[in-house]
């Protein structure tokens, strides 16, 4: 097995008595970040914390510390513990934790990495806790623990058969020290009861009867409801607004200027309304006028944009290399055949489908309390404690389970307009909701991105050089985070002897962020589409010119990991999910007639994926998908077989529904899209039959929110290529192409 | 004005303009939260309630439209009916949802479909559920799920 986050002996587990008897045990761990990652400059350890509390009535507690957006995290981590604890599921229940760095370490959703930081640490909780209860056991009966053994909540002794329940022994083991976690034994994975088992999402019941569960559904004794006006135009500054005109209008209570501080992913100026009806607030919206400073922002468009970014792909000169070996104009200049062809992505919106919200009481005595639907609560508690000038520890914060994030909640705006809303009204609770409009024209999107590919294939047809001018974008000033950036290893960096990957930054003020596989949504796209052409040219098809290209390389090193989780890429797994989805598909055979086969591959967030399409056009020359097969490689488990299905198939639709009819367009400096009718997610009518299966391989479990998106989208591409012979280089796919 | 509006079975009064959608009112004024905003003009159907067993958007339909002798349903009472208590087995059996913010919309429109075509075909489901948007993109497993009912029927439950 490759290596993975453990317990180690520095981890502390404390026993304490539960108020009204039982047992609560705390799991202190440090997550040691191997010596390679803390010399490249990776982080070099953190905390996690787990804890598990059974009460005599014998339910087992455990605190889900990770904010749920609709990942399955909240059920996932628990099902770790309780099976090493052999519990029963039934008689596990789930709370979750408030945001607090010290007791839970790092909280956060995103990334896909609780899955592999937690796997070990979190068994090795359960397991700890299963032998203080055959501890307390032993103890009570005076026999040797040896003669006991443990089943769905029961320590039962074999000789006699007599048996206690884990509820009855809770408060023994409270007086009781726990072991030492490294010494204790793990589970055969054979003996896995709920671990391997499809179980439904604890919050599920709750869901369906409509209780009050969401961020957006917070109440609170006094609460009043805020709408924010802020600028269509990205960076403009706030000159005078009417608010008198505002404060008469029916139900509103107050109107006032918020002053930002310059920084999007904080506070931008705007006027806030407030009312006991957000309806009332939002609406007296339209009595309000402005008057913006857009500086220099307001011409912005997508469409200089284009034109700034086709004139440096056509002059051949990047601003700056990102990496590059062999000898890239020598492939080029011996070449028998140059491909060379321009491919564009759109921003994108994140459009969870809870609108933005956060609920904040700022107390009397200046410290400040939210309900905050955030999939990264502990940075926002840090950056709002800065804005307003107070210590950390004066910002509570409750995580409330999401209406979806997709990365959009990562960024704490809301946050900080809540606190600089509840800040004019001390002692007022305040909860700040979002338009669908303000949340699709105030995103942090996708950052749309060109490529100018290039590649050489020699007289034999072997691609022997590629080269890729990337032209993105930057933020002024800011340390140039890029969530779309090129990363130098990015596929196929290290499998064609001469390449070059450079990029050109154009300035912009439209928020970018992570949206879903970040980087790898977009990029996905472009090689495994520029691949296929490459394959098409040398007359084979995708697969079978990945798989040469992998042939004979050995698995690369692990190099920078985040805290030691974190595998090189495995090109035996790479080739199992494709052999795979080949064969799922049928990869080669014949097909419907109208229909067509395309291929897409792709690597990231440590997960394998890959994907066949089978896409056909209507008479009107609308796309249609009938079947995607899906081949992943997430490693030795798949933890709840629900839960993973479940993103496998949405990410596999998402991405569809990005490829067909996604795209936010910039004009006069702000977004163009609005809600739905502009920005058409994907409905029910064109989901296809999704075929799902894993290959499972001896590594550790890695995470499902996000590897399984990237591959569909070149392969829906290239699927419609087979079709029409029409290339699609450009999205969202415009249908025109095919007429 | 004040409006009595007959809500899951309960008269009650609401104080409020002519022209205040019904969901504002649900959740604002009467703390009824189970039925969700998501776009507020009628794109995504996260709003769903029935108005005498038929679905509507709430976000779109104003308090002062709302007839005196109609009854309003809501998620919160969709457990009332057999065809509710089906889909919201079912919801659970094939563990439909991700985040779960769209669902009480799903199932307000479900229940409503199943009321008036308790047996749909494949393509009169994808028909009917076009009007509610999953984020989460669910659509494989709200589809079973609707099927699933429609196949064993409420008679059990
Ligand atoms: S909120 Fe009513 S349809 Fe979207
Ligand atoms: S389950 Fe998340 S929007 Fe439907």
């Amino acid at each position: 097995m490759s290596e993975q986050a453990t317990l180690s002996r520095r981890t502390l587990l404390k026993a304490s008595a539960l108020a009204g008897g039982g047992l609560v045990l705390t799991a202190s761990i440090p997550m040691v970040a191997r010596a390679a990652t803390a010399a490249a400059g990776g982080p070099a350890e953190a905390t996690l914390n787990a804890f598990v509390s059974i009460a005599p009535d014998n339910t087992i507690t455990i605190v889900g510390k990770n904010p749920e957006i609709g990942q399955g995290i909240k059920t996932m981590l628990p099902m770790l513990i309780a099976d090493e604890l052999d519990a029963d599921w039934n008689q596990v229940r789930v709370t979750q934790a408030e945001s607090d760095a010290a007791r839970f370490g790092p909280q956060l959703a995103g990334g896909s990495f609780a899955t592999p930081m937690n796997w070990m640490p979190m068994r090795q909780v359960g397991a700890a806790t299963r032998q203080m209860m055959l501890a307390a056991a032993a103890q009570r009966w005076g026999v040797d623990a040896k003669g006991l053994k443990t089943e769905l909540g029961k320590v039962i002794e074999v000789s006699s058969g007599r048996s206690a329940t884990y509820g009855e022994l809770a408060s023994d083991a409270a007086k009781l020290s726990p072991p030492d976690p490294a010494t204790v034994t793990l589970k055969d994975p054979k003996a896995f009861h709920i671990i391997g088992r499809a179980i439904g999402g604890v919050d599920s019941p709750r869901v369906v009867k409509g209780e009050p569960i969401f961020g957006v559904d917070t109440q609170l004794p006094g609460m009043v409801y805020a709408a924010f006006e802020r600028s269509h135009v990205f960076g403009a500054k706030l000159k005078s607004a009417n608010l008198d005109a505002v404060k008469a209008e029916p139900g509103v209570i107050d109107a006032f200027v918020i002053e930002g501080n310059g920084n999007a992913e904080q506070l931008v100026d705007g006027v806030a309304i407030l009312s006991n009806n957000w309806w009332l607030a939002n609406k007296a919206r339209e009595k309000l006028t402005i008057e913006w400073d857009n500086g220099p922002w307001g011409d912005h468009s997508s469409q200089r944009y284009d034109e700034t970014a086709r004139a440096a792909m056509a002059s051949g000169k990047p601003q700056e290399p990102i990496v590059s070996h062999g000898d890239v104009d020598a492939a080029f200049a011996s070449a028998a055949k140059v491909l060379d062809q321009e491919y564009f992505y759109p921003f994108l919106a994140h459009v969870p489908m809870e609108p933005q919200n956060c609920t904040a009481l700022m107390h009397d005595d200046g410290a400040i309390e939210f309900w905050a639907p955030t999939q990264n609560p502990q940075a926002g508690q840090g950056s709002v404690a800065q804005m307003l000038g107070i210590t950390p520890d004066k910002v509570r914060l409750h995580i409330t389970r999401m209406g979806g994030g997709f990365g959009r909640r990562l960024t704490n705006d809301f946050m900080h307009q809540a606190a600089a809303i509840a800040q004019k009204v001390p002692g007022t609770p305040v909860q700040l909701i979002w338009s669908r409009e303000d949340d699709v024209r105030s995103d942090f999107y996708r950052p749309a991105g060109w490529h100018r590919l290039r590649a050489a294939i020699d007289a034999d047809g072997k691609l022997t050089g590629f080269d890729d001018h990337f032209v993105t974008f930057s933020l002024p000033g800011a340390g140039a985070y890029n969530p779309a950036a090129m990363a130098p290893d990015i596929f196929p960096a290290k499998y064609v002897p001469n390449l070059r990957y450079a990029q050109t930054q154009m300035e912009t003020r439209v928020p970018m962020g992570a949206l879903r596989a970040p980087s790898s949504n977009a990029l996905a796209y472009v090689m495994q589409s520029f691949l296929d052409e490459v394959a098409v040219e040398t007359g084979k098809d995708l697969p079978t010119l990945l798989l040469e290209m992998i042939d004979g390389r050995e698995k690369e090193p692990d190099e920078r990991g985040f805290m030691g989780v974190s595998p090189g890429f495995n090109p035996d797994r790479m080739r199992g999910v494709i052999t795979k989805a080949m064969a799922m598909a049928n990869w080669g055979k014949p097909v419907a007639d109208g229909h067509a086969l395309g291929f897409g591959f792709y690597f990231s967030h440590m997960g394998y994926f890959a994907e066949v399409v089978e896409a056909s056009l209507s008479d009107r020359k609308q796309v249609q998908v009938h079947n995607v097969w899906a081949a992943g490689d997430v490693g030795s488990h798949i933890i709840n077989p629900f839960g993973a299905l479940n993103q496998v198939e949405g990410s596999i639709i998402d991405g569809i529904g990005q490829a067909m009819g996604l795209a936010v367009q910039i004009e006069n400096g702000g977004a163009k899209q609005s809600n739905f009718h502009d920005y058409q997610l994907p409905r029910m009518p064109i989901t296809p039959k999704i075929h799902t299966e894993f290959v499972i391989t001896d590594n550790a479990p890695t995470g499902m929110g996000e590897p399984a998106l990237p591959p569909v989208i070149p392969a829906l591409t290239n699927a419609l290529f087979k079709l029409t012979g029409k290339r699609v280089r450009s999205l969202p796919i415009d249908t025109k192409l095919f007429a | 004005m004040t409006y009595r509006v007959n809500i899951n079975g309960e008269v009650r009064e609401l104080d409020v303009p002519e022209d205040m959608p019904l969901l504002w009112a649900l959740r604002n004024e009467l703390g009824m939260v189970g039925t969700k905003f998501g776009c507020g003009k009628a794109l995504c159907g996260a709003c769903t309630v029935h108005v005498d067993g038929v679905a509507q958007r709430s976000c779109s339909l104003p308090v002062g439209s709302i007839g005196a002798d109609s009854k309003v349903t809501t998620i919160e009472a969709l457990e009332k009916t057999e065809i509710g208590r089906a889909l919201q087995q079912a919801w659970l059996e094939e563990d439909v949802m991700q985040c779960g913010y769209c669902q009480a919309g799903q199932l307000m429109n479900a229940s409503a479909l199943l009321a008036r075509n308790p047996k749909p075909s494949a393509s009169q489901i994808d028909s009917a559920m076009a009007g509610n948007i999953c984020r989460c993109a669910c659509y494989t497993r709200i589809r079973d799920a609707i099927a699933v009912v429609a196949e064993k029927g409420t008679a059990n439950v």
